[in-house]
């Protein structure tokens, strides 16, 4: 029987997978896009195990939004990146670094 | 509204107007204005004094505003006028308003004319407000005023390191004087309660026998008290020990050094102890001690002055040893003798400095004796006028008809009396005082040989040679390089005149006044009658000395420098260890600079190095700034730019939170 404790797992692993894609990566910005798409599929199983254990329609109601906010969030980003790409020509994380005083 | 408000408060007006005024209302107007108002307060006190003259003066003291009220201690600002200010006030506002209008010729050039009119006026102010004093305390700001005005006026041509010098020694010398003023003071309040002149010259004498317990010792209170107040009186009055300034204080422009540095402010010290002499009275040590002073300095002063070269330092040491004379008489009990010696010497001093600034003026500003020469011919109305100076300082006159120029009848009085006394002391000062009176002749005659005779010399000088493009081997035989020296315009001749009449006919005129007359005083001095009889009755030959050195001392200057003029080299030669020591002013300066000076500037640099920048600084400011310094450096690394970095700070803060809010 898989219970609500085996998705939680799922769901912590994928979020801890997707920060640590945030930090250790030393490619390039897309990976981070991805590692940021991943958090939040994490916290949508979540939502949705959640929800159906207790329930509770809103969680996964709550899931459709945040599967929005996230198409939303990741074609922003890609734009994002494109034109960097054209200013600098590289998207490489150690050379996006001019966000200081 | 009394004269008296009008003669010390006039020049105060000019010279906050003067200096207020400044570029705004242009040379000319100041110059009027404050050489105006001090000619008003001239021909004020004139009245004032011949009313004494006359006997019929009468004392007042005109209250102007209250001051302090603090317990026990009270006093008020007033204006005291009496035979001893009355005085006072003819020399000060006379010599002044000469100055002022001297100036007028002496400064034209000057670019800072309004200033000088003002500090000129200011001085006067702070001298006026000095001898009116009728408390301890009044006469302290007019000491401290003078002493300002005196700083301010050496050093006018603040450019001139020199000059900057001269001024700062001036007033750091000035308040080691000052010091002990304060102290006499201090002293004076805690002893009588009071720091009025009046009350504490009635309950002086009740004082006489008291000890004091000072330093650890026990002392005589009026004693210690007078020789304090003496302290600062040796300080203003250039008295040996702090003498070191008045010669230095010859950077100042000649006027000021004529008004303050020969006529007024270096008198102060005499007036004062003039002032308060029912006190010294009852002081015999503190007496001793001015009178050992007094003639230390007379003697001291005129053999260095015998070896200078400058035209104005020969005078300003001249005015050093006349004060000594002036002190040995106040130290001997005479007064009245000390006070027409100081009323008389103003004039002829002054005379002197004026003429040696317009020698100087004519010589484009060369000072130094050796370049003169010839003058007689070329500037005879400056010559007369020195002339009449010379006579004047050296005494000439004649015995028999009672009659001679001003200085005969004030320096003869102070040598008679100081024979007269009769102590150890007294015969002392009266020998060191003949010979410094032989001295004051040699020197005094020099300075006239070496400027009005001879063959000119100028071509020598540098500022003519500067005039004239020349150099001496260029000019060849014309040892005048072509140099015409030009007479001083009518605004330096004009005081010059004057002040030879004040030279001239001061003593022949005052002389009953001063020296034989307690109704004339009127109190405001101790008169003691029994010395002044004792003075007319001594030997011929003690009347006769000071004229009998004044020849001997003519007739010297007149063989070293006009019948054989290489004695001097030979002298030289001959006692080379004397005239080095006497020529650099007995080592006084050097010895001030091992003892104080150096020791001073070493102790004060190691408090700046060690203390400030070691300690303070290095802990305090500086190292607050390190601080914040190398934080910002540690903080600036977190900044990086990496958006990684910035996320994973982000997530840590939120741990952080999440942490907090569940805890």
């Amino acid at each position: 029987m898989i219970g609500i404790e085996h998705y939680v797992v799922v769901s912590a692993v994928l979020f801890v997978l997707g920060v640590l894609g945030i930090f250790l990566n030393r490619k390039n910005i897309i990976v981070i896009l991805m590692a940021i798409e991943l958090i939040l599929l994490a916290v949508n199983i979540n939502l949705v195990a959640f929800s159906a254990f207790l329930g509770d329609l809103t969680g996964q109601i709550f899931a459709m939004f945040v599967l929005t906010v996230a198409a939303g969030e990741a074609a922003i980003g890609l734009a994002i990146l494109v034109v960097y790409f054209r200013g600098r020509g590289t998207i490489a994380v150690d050379d996006v670094n001019r966000m200081k005083g | 509204m009394s004269s008296i408000l009008i003669i010390v408060f006039l020049p105060l007006l000019a010279s906050i107007i003067g200096g207020l005024g400044n570029r705004m209302l242009g040379n000319n107007v100041v110059k009027l204005i404050t050489t105006g108002a001090l000619f008003i307060s001239c021909a004020l006190s004139w009245p004032i004094f011949l009313s004494f003259v006359a006997g019929d003066g009468a004392s007042s003291v005109e209250p102007v505003l209250q001051w302090v009220q603090s317990g026990s201690l009270s006093f008020d600002w007033a204006l005291r006028v009496d035979a001893l200010t009355a005085v006072m006030l003819v020399v000060i506002t006379t010599v002044s308003a000469l100055v002022h209008l001297y100036s007028w010729g002496y400064m034209d050039e000057d670019p800072d004319q309004p200033r000088f009119f003002a500090y000129l006026s200011l001085f006067t102010f702070a001298m006026l407000m000095l001898v009116t004093a009728d408390n301890l305390v009044q006469m302290f700001f007019g000491w401290e005023g003078v002493g300002l005005a005196s700083y301010l006026l050496i050093g006018f041509w603040f450019k001139k390191p020199s000059a900057s010098a001269a001024a700062i020694k001036a007033f750091v010398v000035n308040r080691v004087g000052d010091l002990g003023f304060m102290l006499g003071i201090f002293g004076t309040y805690l002893v009588f309660g009071t720091v009025s002149i009046p009350e504490i010259l009635a309950a002086a004498p009740s004082m006489s026998g008291t000890t004091i317990g000072f330093l650890g010792y026990r002392m005589h209170t009026m004693d210690i008290l007078c020789i304090l107040l003496f302290i600062g009186a040796m300080g203003k009055s250039a008295q040996l020990g702090l003498h070191t300034w008045l010669p230095d204080a010859m950077e100042g422009p000649t006027p000021v050094s004529a008004l303050i540095h020969a006529a007024t402010m270096v008198t102060a010290g005499v007036f004062m102890v003039c002032r308060l002499s029912p006190m010294f009275e009852t002081a015999p040590v503190a007496l001793g001690f001015v009178t050992f002073i007094g003639a230390a300095t007379c003697l001291f002063a005129a053999t260095v002055g015998t070896t200078q070269w400058d035209i104005k330092r020969v005078i300003a040491y001249s005015t050093c040893s006349q004060l000594g004379y002036m002190f040995f008489a106040v130290g001997v009990g005479a007064y009245g003798a000390a006070m027409f010696h100081l009323f008389t010497h103003a004039f002829f001093k002054a005379l002197l400095f004026l003429g040696a600034g317009s020698v100087i003026h004519s010589m484009h500003h060369e000072q130094d004796m050796r370049y003169y020469g010839g003058l007689r011919k070329r500037i005879p109305l400056t010559f007369f006028a020195m002339l009449a100076g010379t006579l004047a300082i050296t005494g000439v006159g004649v015995y028999w008809l009672h009659a001679g120029f001003a200085g005969f009848h004030s320096k003869d009085a102070i040598l008679e009396v100081a024979f007269a006394r009769g102590t150890e002391l007294s015969q002392f000062a009266f020998w060191v005082g003949a010979f410094a009176a032989l001295l004051t002749s040699f020197y005094s005659w020099r300075l006239m040989f070496l400027t009005f005779w001879g063959k000119p010399r100028w071509i020598q000088s540098e500022h003519v040679q500067h005039s004239v493009h020349k150099t001496p081997q260029e000019a060849g035989e014309d040892t005048t390089g072509g140099y015409q020296p030009h007479e001083s315009p009518i605004s330096m001749l004009v005081p010059l005149g004057v002040l030879t009449l004040g030279a001239v006919f001061a003593g022949f005129i005052f002389n009953p006044q001063f020296l034989d007359s307690a109704e004339f005083w009127g109190g405001s001095i101790f008169y003691n009658e029994n010395l002044i009889l004792a003075m007319h009755e001594v030997p011929l030959w003690v009347k006769l000395s000071a004229s009998v050195v004044m020849l001997l001392g003519l007739f010297i200057a007149w063989m070293a420098y006009i019948r054989d003029t290489s004695i001097p080299g030979k002298f030289v030669v001959q006692f080379r260890d004397l005239h080095k020591f006497v020529f650099n002013k007995w080592y006084f300066d050097e010895l001030y600079n091992l003892i104080f000076v150096r020791p001073a500037f070493w102790l004060g640099r190691k408090l700046w190095k060690i203390g400030d920048e070691g300690i303070i600084d290095r802990f305090g400011p500086n190292g607050a700034a390190l601080i914040v310094a190398k934080g910002a450096v540690a903080a600036k690394k977190l900044q990086s730019g990496y958006l990684t970095s910035y996320a994973l700070v982000m997530l840590m803060g939120v741990i952080a939170a999440i942490t907090w809010i569940l805890m």
